[in-house]
Order: C-alpha cells, then structure tokens, then sequence
C-alpha cells in the first residue's frame, strides 16, 4: 500500500511553473517570497512544519526526481553536511547573502543602474536580459529585486539538485535555510511542552 | 506485531517529514514540528522510512517484549 495523494502532493509542478515563468519575464521571480512568508507563517502561528511536511513544493520536486524518476544515488550524505554546525552555519550565510540582495535592490532605488542578470551560486553572473520587459512603473529596484531573488532561488535549488544526485533524494532539506528556520522557531514555541512529554516516556 | 520496529534519533531530526510520506502504515507524525514520532503500535518495520530519511536518522531495532 502507498500512502494516498492528495491535492498538496502535486505542488512541486509550482518549481516548474515558477522558473520557466521567470525565464520568460523576470517580474514573476517576486512570487517566490509565498514560499518565504508562508512556511514562517505556519511555523510562527500554527507551530507546525506543516509547509515542509505536506506544501513544499520544492521538496516534493527533489522527491519526484530523486525517487520516481531514479535521479539520485540514495547514498548516506557525509557527517558534516547534516551536522548542526553547517546547518546553522548555511543558515547565517544565507541570510548574509539575502541582506547584500537586498542592499543591491537598495543601491538600484537609490539611482544605480539596473543590473539585468542572475547571480548564480553567490558568484557568477548570467545574462537574463531577455527577461526584462523595460522598466517598471515604480522604478528600477523592483525589477532588481526580481533578479535578485530569482539568482537565490535557483542557485539554492542548483544545490538540492547536485545534492539530490549525490545523496539521497531530498539531501537539500536536511540543511534548507527555510526548513532550518521554521525548526527553530518551532523549537521555540514547542520545546518546554515537547521536553517535558519526552521527559515522561 | 513485527518483529522490528523504527526508532528515530530525535536529537539530530529536522522534521522535514520525508520519513512520514512513504510510511505504508502512517506511522510517523512529526512532533510539533521538532522530530518525527513513530507510533509503535502501527510500526510494521518494513525500513521504508529510514531508506527515505535524508540524514539516514532512523534505524530498525529489535522489538523488546
Ligand atoms: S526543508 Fe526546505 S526544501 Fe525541504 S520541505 Fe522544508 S522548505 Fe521545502
Ligand atoms: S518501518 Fe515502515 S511502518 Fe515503521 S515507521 Fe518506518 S515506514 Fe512506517
Ligand atoms: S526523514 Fe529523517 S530527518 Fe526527516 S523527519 Fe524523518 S527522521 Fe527526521
């Protein structure tokens, strides 16, 4: 028997849909930030992980390529990938990274010149002009962040996907910022009650 | 009741809930989104979870009586 599908089983053709939209039209990149928002949201007032458990669609995309589709070795990832330390440590790097994105966004409000390309692995830069339809009524930052946050969401699921090959299919949610995050806000909320009913068993 | 049954190492679980998707049984809850639960009494172990755990967190034990 396999577990039963439901409709939030099929939310990782939101990976698809979402990057071949920002091939064609950078602009749809500012979509992204509902997979920002909403897993702190569940995790802040529901207290859950539901986003990871049941929405992602990401995580479901890795599941379906890693595992359907045989694209992943299934082979134990090394100690030090899942340890706390790079988990935490991929955390802050993360929201470094995220901050200099936005301080860009920033520089581009404040009159520097738009720059039309992805940054792909914190590193290189991609031409993805093709993707920018003239600029936006309110100004050139919003385009800029679109960039921006398109190269973050690529780059990071670049990552999974070399690590989905490598290791077992959803390697990527063992150190995901977000999954990271929602974890420890969880821990949090939760961890007197959750220590006090282990403490009990 | 089966012979073995899972056992999760909660301290290091990043309740990402893979192990909960393929459980036949539906076994597993993840615990205040914290660590993923497994229910004895539904455990059946077939491994399938602890194939699928990406941190390779979970291990069958020999069920004490
Ligand atoms: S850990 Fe990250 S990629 Fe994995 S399910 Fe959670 S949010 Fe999605
Ligand atoms: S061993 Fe099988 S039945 Fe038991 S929790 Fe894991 S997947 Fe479910
Ligand atoms: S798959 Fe592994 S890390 Fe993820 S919730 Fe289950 S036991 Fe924890």
């Amino acid at each position: 028997m396999t577990p039963k599908k439901h409709w939030y089983d099929y939310l990782w053709i939101c990976t698809i849909v979402y990057f071949t939209l920002g091939f064609f039209n950078i602009m749809f990149a500012w979509l992204g930030l509902i997979s920002f928002f909403l897993p702190l949201l569940i995790a802040i007032i529901g207290g859950s992980k539901a986003f990871c458990n049941r929405y992602c669609d990401r995580g479901q995309f890795f599941a379906l390529l890693g595992g359907r589709f045989g694209l992943s070795r299934k082979k134990d990832m090394p100690g030090w990938l899942k340890s706390k330390g790079f988990r935490y440590g991929f955390l802050i790097f993360f929201f470094i990274m995220f901050f200099q994105m936005l301080w860009n966004t920033y520089l581009v409000f404040a009159g520097a010149t738009l720059k039309q390309a992805v940054k792909l692995f914190w590193t290189f830069k991609v031409p993805w002009h093709w993707a920018y339809h003239g600029d936006a009524v309110v100004g050139a930052w919003v385009p800029q962040f679109a960039f921006g946050f398109y190269g973050i969401m690529l780059t990071s699921t670049l990552i999974g996907l070399i690590v989905m090959v490598l290791f077992k299919p959803r390697s990527w949610c063992v150190f995901c910022p977000m999954g990271t995050m929602t974890q420890l806000i969880c821990k949090a909320k939760n961890g007197k009650k959750v220590k006090a009913e282990l403490a009990e068993e | 009741m089966s012979k073995k049954h899972a056992v999760v190492d909660i301290a290091n679980c990043v309740a990402c809930g893979c192990c909960r998707k393929v459980c036949p049984k539906e076994a597993i809850g993840i615990r205040c989104g914290i660590y993923a639960k497994i229910d004895l009494s539904r455990c059946v172990g077939c491994g399938k979870c602890a194939k699928e755990c990406p941190a390779s967190l979970i291990r069958l034990e020999v069920r004490s009586a």
